[in-house]
């Protein structure tokens, strides 16, 4: 099972969201060709409002706890409500750079 | 002593405190880099964990904070979240007030104590 698919299913199930992106960014990384370790969630739903950041992400976490324990290396998250995504005319922020992780050369 | 009150030491002892991979020099990865920086710009003092060069925290730490991945930002006794929430939290201007009430109660404290 691919792992994009399983993350987009259950957050698709869990929060109804009226926008939804999972975009797997392992490309970006110091990682083989075809790796599903990084990925970034931009997602829109009605359930965050009056939710903190760390409440918005500890529930995407908890929802994607079994991916987080062994697959994923990475989760970039964006979580907004539709009155904030309208205010970010529809764009999230970019990922950072990889720095090359535990593989860097020491300088 | 253990893995888990060493933390708790940690957090108890700094009240802004990031763990992180690297350093805010030399940062090892892109999210710690980014999440410290935004830390610096706010010009007020932090203290880091590189958990690279401590595995059992690196092991350990997810479970105690219940947050799977790093960087994680404490700040007085509690885990204010990863890389994503510090940057939006600073990009609208909530994360610079928020260190420096912070760095101005652990001042009191100090000064009481005198």
């Amino acid at each position: 099972m691919n792992i994009q698919n399983n993350i987009e299913q259950k957050l698709l199930a869990h929060f109804e969201p009226a926008h939804l992106e999972v975009i797997n960014e392992s490309y970006m990384h110091n990682v083989p060709n075809g790796a599903e370790t990084h990925f970034k969630v931009v997602l829109v739903t009605p359930k965050f409002a009056g939710k903190r950041l760390i409440q918005r992400h500890r529930a995407v976490n908890e929802v994607l706890k079994e991916e987080l324990a062994v697959k994923i290396h990475a989760l970039a998250l964006h979580t907004y409500t539709d009155d904030e995504w309208h205010g970010l005319y529809g764009k999230a922020p970019d990922s950072p750079r990889c720095l090359g992780g535990m593989n860097r050369k020491a300088s | 002593m253990d893995t888990i009150e060493k933390i708790k030491q940690q957090i108890a002892e700094n009240p802004i405190l990031i763990y992180m991979k690297g350093s805010p020099k030399l940062p090892s990865c892109g999210f710690s880099a980014q999440a410290s920086q935004a830390l610096m710009s706010c010009g007020e003092q932090f203290a880091f964990v590189d958990i690279l060069q401590n595995p059992d925290i690196r092991a350990e730490l997810p479970k105690y904070a219940d947050w799977p991945t790093f960087p994680q930002l404490w700040v007085e006794g509690e885990l204010i979240g990863g890389c994503d929430i510090i940057l939006e939290m600073f990009q609208q201007g909530e994360l610079q007030p928020l260190l420096k009430e912070a760095a101005e109660r652990a001042k009191q404290n100090e000064s009481d104590a005198e």
